[in-house]
């Protein structure tokens, strides 16, 4: 495992990369933020002149069983490529082992989407939902603190999403695997909360009185994630 | 996977089994060509799907599920109430960990106890002297020790609760199941980076080879468990479930289909595997924990 644990300044060499030689990252992440904030005007422009065009809540995760698999599909994409980033470009204040810990969950969020995409497309070929675009500009990944705080809002959202998806199946066998899905993420937001606050793992924020986890319906959810991805997504169809 | 031929061999077995497939038999009966039997047989989980309805009359109901899950958690509670007496937890973390953990299992049992009244059923029981409890000569004497089998309950937890998750579905009692679920895997995680192992099942683990996280058992037929402490319904066992290295979900290979390649332990430990009411049960697992 320490193997994957790369020295001090690593990160410094895989920034020496052409593409990122003309800035250092702290700027980089300010130029990241201002074209943000300015692609968001742009498109706020667009929108009077899409004002013509049917009324689009955006793009549908679909109906029934289907929908809840693309629901899932779509959060996994979003934690797949957010730990994709977190190992590409470590926060220089990772404490030891961090790193290797990451670069192993980052490996199952990317089995998890690459999962959905295989069965979706089995199960339900012509109805999986397109490759999303995440948009982390509000993640500074050079700072442990703001990737953990993202982590453990992405893995206690992730526990919620499936908590709450489970009665919208109709299909017991997509029930077993979101079951063996959940407790995995469940895992992972344990792990990311004793890192942030030792002995956080299950605190009474997370966990009520009658001991229960929380959940959520698809569309609470989609409204939290939203701002994590380019594209807008609809929820309002998921498993019915 | 030969899908006509094991509705061949069901058929031979139970003759019923092509009625128990109730409306859907005229599915069969429109599959006329070959080239729609092999378009149905290469979808396994519309398979799932179908024994999971051709076989629903024999499952548990909802409330002989909440007593199989309130008899886990009984067990847990009582485990955590002895481990907290017996005096070798370091003051501060530690301690303030495991009594965060027993407060849940207290919770839980009393939730469960109270669905399972309001739903006009009786409630296994349990205290540290009588009904459902952990056995006193297994625990064990040391810390170390101690930690070790909190880990294993946990984990067994986990899977348990996956195992019948199939049998509440579409009911609000599958929200609730699950909401505890996730908070076992919690327990489960933290425990597990107590022992210095990682918060995941994964083939590494000093413990992989217990039978907690393997599987299989003597098949047995449909049973009514009665305990001291009420009784509690286990579905009829007839293969064993996967074990938790498994890298293979829905016929899926993790390690080799999915356009990318994974190493074997990231595809084990991205899944975690369900246990079926008789393997848990069974005396090498908390069967063999209960007093």
């Amino acid at each position: 495992m320490s193997d994957n644990l790369q020295p001090r300044g690593s990160d410094d060499a895989a920034f020496a990369q052409p593409l990122y030689t003309p800035i250092k990252r702290r700027s980089f992440f300010m130029y990241a933020g201002a074209t943000a904030g300015a692609t968001a005007l742009v498109l706020a422009g667009c929108s009077k002149d899409n004002d013509n065009n049917p009324v689009s809540n955006g793009i549908s995760l679909g109906s029934g069983d289907v929908g809840v698999l693309n629901y899932a599909y779509a959060l996994e994409q979003l934690e797949a490529a957010f730990y994709a980033q977190v190992v590409k470009t470590p926060a220089s204040d990772f404490q030891t082992g961090e790193l290797a810990y990451f670069t192993q969950v980052a490996a199952h969020e990317a089995i998890h989407r690459d999962f959905f995409k295989a069965a979706i497309n089995r199960d339900a070929p012509g109805k999986i939902l397109q490759d999303l675009t995440p948009n982390f500009t509000s993640i500074d990944f050079t700072k442990r603190a703001s990737v953990l705080g993202a982590a453990k809002t992405f893995e206690d959202l992730g526990v919620a999403a499936y908590n709450g998806a489970g009665i919208l199946l109709k299909n017991a066998a997509y029930l077993v695997i979101a079951g063996q899905i959940v407790s995995v993420e469940a895992r992972h937001a344990a792990y990311v909360r004793d890192l942030l606050t030792p002995g956080s793992f299950a605190d009474d924020n997370q966990v009520d009185a009658n001991g229960l986890d929380k959940q959520m319906m698809p569309t609470d959810v989609i409204t939290a994630a939203q701002g994590f991805i380019t594209q807008k997504l609809d929820a309002s169809s998921v498993g019915k | 996977m030969n899908f006509f031929q094991i509705i061949d061999q069901l058929a031979a077995v139970d003759p019923d089994v092509l009625d128990r497939f109730d409306s859907r038999r005229s599915v069969f009966n429109s599959l006329g060509s070959v080239a729609k039997r092999s378009a149905l047989a290469a979808t396994p989980l519309f398979l799932g799907a179908l024994f999971q309805k051709a076989y629903a009359g024999t499952k548990s109901t909802p409330v002989e599920v909440l007593n199989y899950a309130l008899t886990l958690e009984l067990l847990e509670a009582d485990y955590y109430r002895l481990f907290l007496a017996a005096g070798t937890i370091p003051a501060g973390a530690a301690t303030a960990a495991i009594t965060q953990i027993k407060k849940h299992e207290d919770a839980h049992v009393a939730l469960l106890t109270g669905a399972i009244r309001s739903a006009g059923g009786t409630p296994v029981t349990g205290s540290s002297t009588a009904g459902v409890r952990f056995k006193p000569s297994a625990f064990p004497s040391t810390y170390a020790g101690q930690l070790q089998v909190a880990q294993l309950l946990e984990d067994a937890g986990v899977r348990a609760y996956k195992g019948r998750a199939g049998e509440l579905i579409g009911t609000t009692l599958l929200t609730t199941a699950l909401q505890i679920h996730s908070v076992e895997a919690r327990h489960a995680a933290h425990i597990r980076t107590m022992r210095g192992q990682l918060p995941w099942v994964n083939p590494a683990d000093d413990l992989a080879s217990n039978a907690i996280y393997t599987s299989g058992v003597t098949a047995t037929p449909s049973t009514t468990v009665t305990t001291a402490g009420g009784s509690y319904g286990i579905p009829a066992y007839t293969a064993a479930s996967p074990t938790e290295n498994n890298t293979v979900q829905s016929n899926v290979p993790l390690t080799s289909g999915l356009g990318a390649t994974y190493t074997a332990a990231d595809a084990a430990a991205a899944f975690d595997e369900y246990l079926q009411a008789a393997e848990v049960v069974d005396a090498s697992r908390a069967g063999g924990l209960l007093a």
